[in-house]
């Protein structure tokens, strides 16, 4: 058994690559459908990133820690079995800790169950690695998926509402008072799908080699 | 790839759903009391907003205690129903029931500017879900004085508005019996409402049926204490 230091360059890029070149948001275009729902607010976007990393960086240890005993016909299953697991247990603790941000998230929340970057980190990564990437890779995966939300929310925050976390940044510069107006088009689901857009358009423009054809 | 027999299929499946189970079950019974608690002051919150006072999660229970005076249940005939608390009654198996066994719960709450305001549950169907709220009446148990909705599912930006202020704060100052005195509940309006109507309000544009749903809670619901306010109505006259 050939043991890699813990941050050996490889274990490095499984944590890093998520983060720009191999985005499970903007390369590898999963996770949309969470992307344009709970982007409109910048709080709940961050519990939404950070629910999205203990399900991931979990399952993806569990799976990988049973990747030698799982029968190959049942896998599905059993990911499934351990995703919806996790994603029950994260919603009832946030029911009980954080009770306004679970109702803000609502449905969400249960929806990670089907969100395609899990299921797919776990098919791809954690059933043919050992523990501790498989670990990285959820934390890579689930931080380059919340860095495009953080992004797209502070964004549609700011125009949308006027606000950051809640706080009324608009309106304590005075740009009201000269006739500024909020975008309501940025609160509505579709300005969060152009602004990915935007985005995807900026990180291939500075990354030809992600363009494909 | 590793082939397994089916027997150990059959038993890797069972001890993992067994295994799952047991974990979640007991995550679940550890959590409810705080859960529990939550929805509580969430309660607590909701009828507060009802009559004007913002309460917050850390403070609820005392300003709870401060402005609500007393509350109590009544029966569909108007008449108080002894030995049910309130606070308790849930609205959702209240509304399945016969309307003779139905459990309606009053708040009585006491703001600063010294006038009683009667804080009466609603509970009616969305779009997408349920949809449920409190709406308090002045102490003519006609005119109402301030609204809280909620919902559970209903799309962001559209029929999810029902919670925001500028549609809660068109209710304010409309009236739920007409100037004979019969029932006509408040009507959420297409488009815009006529402003000197004592019972129209705006609907919300793109979320019609939230709308009707919304207007449906009012009118059924309130519908339900009728004998009540009734009753109220000519004590003080």
């Amino acid at each position: 058994m050939s043991s890699d230091p813990l941050f050996s360059s490889k274990n490095l890029k499984v944590l890093t690559s998520p983060l720009n070149e191999d985005n499970p948001i903007t390369v590898q275009v999963l996770g949309i459908c969470s992307a344009l729902a709970i982007t409109a607010k910048l709080e709940p976007a961050i519990v939404m990133t950070f629910s999205v990393l203990a399900v991931l960086s979990v399952s993806n240890v569990v799976i990988s820690l049973l990747r030698s005993y799982i029968p190959p016909r049942i896998r599905i299953i059993v990911q499934l079995t351990v995703i919806a697991a996790m994603v029950i247990l994260v919603d009832q603790v946030l029911k009980a800790f954080a009770y306004e941000v679970s109702k803000q998230l609502s449905v969400y929340v249960g929806l990670i169950i089907t969100n395609c970057i899990i299921m797919g980190r776990l098919e791809a990564f954690a059933m043919t690695n050992k523990p501790w990437p498989a670990f990285l890779d959820g934390v890579g995966n689930a931080a380059g998926y919340g860095i495009i939300l953080v992004i797209v929310a502070f964004f549609r925050e700011l125009l949308g509402a006027g606000t950051l976390f809640g706080y009324p940044v608009i309106e304590k510069i005075g740009l009201y008072n000269i006739g500024y107006e909020n975008n309501g088009l940025m609160i509505l689901p579709p300005m969060a799908l152009m602004l990915v857009g935007i985005i995807i358009w900026i990180q291939r423009k500075r990354k030809p080699e992600l363009i494909e054809d | 790839m590793k082939s397994f027999s089916n027997t150990y299929i059959f038993v890797f499946a069972s001890v993992m759903v067994i295994l799952v189970a047991a974990i979640l079950s007991s995550a679940a019974m550890l959590l409810q009391p705080l859960q529990q608690k939550n929805i509580e002051t969430e309660q607590k919150r909701n009828i507060l907003a009802s009559i004007d006072i913002e309460s917050s999660a850390s403070d609820a229970g005392e300003l709870y205690d401060k402005y609500i005076l007393e509350s109590f249940v009544l029966d569909s005939r108007g008449g108080v129903r002894e030995g049910v608390d309130a606070f308790y009654v849930n609205m959702k198996e209240e509304l399945g029931k016969p309307d003779e066994e139905k459990n309606l719960p009053v708040f009585v709450g006491l703001p600063d500017d010294g006038s009683k305001k009667y804080v009466v549950p609603v509970r009616g169907t969305g779009l997408w879900g349920p949809i449920y709220g409190y709406i308090s009446l002045e102490n003519d148990f006609t005119t109402v004085s301030g609204t809280t909705f909620g919902h559970d599912g209903e799309t962001p930006g559209l029929g999810a508005e029902i919670t925001t202020g500028w549609f809660q704060d068109q209710f304010k100052g409309k009236k739920i019996f007409d100037s004979e005195g019969s029932f006509i509940s408040i009507d959420v309006v297409k488009g815009r409402s006529d402003p000197s109507s004592l019972n129209q309000v705006d609907g919300i544009s793109g979320s019609t049926l939230t709308s009707v749903g919304l207007e449906n809670m009012l009118r059924d619901c309130l519908k339900l204490y009728e004998a009540y306010f009734k009753n109220q109505m000519k004590k003080i006259q």
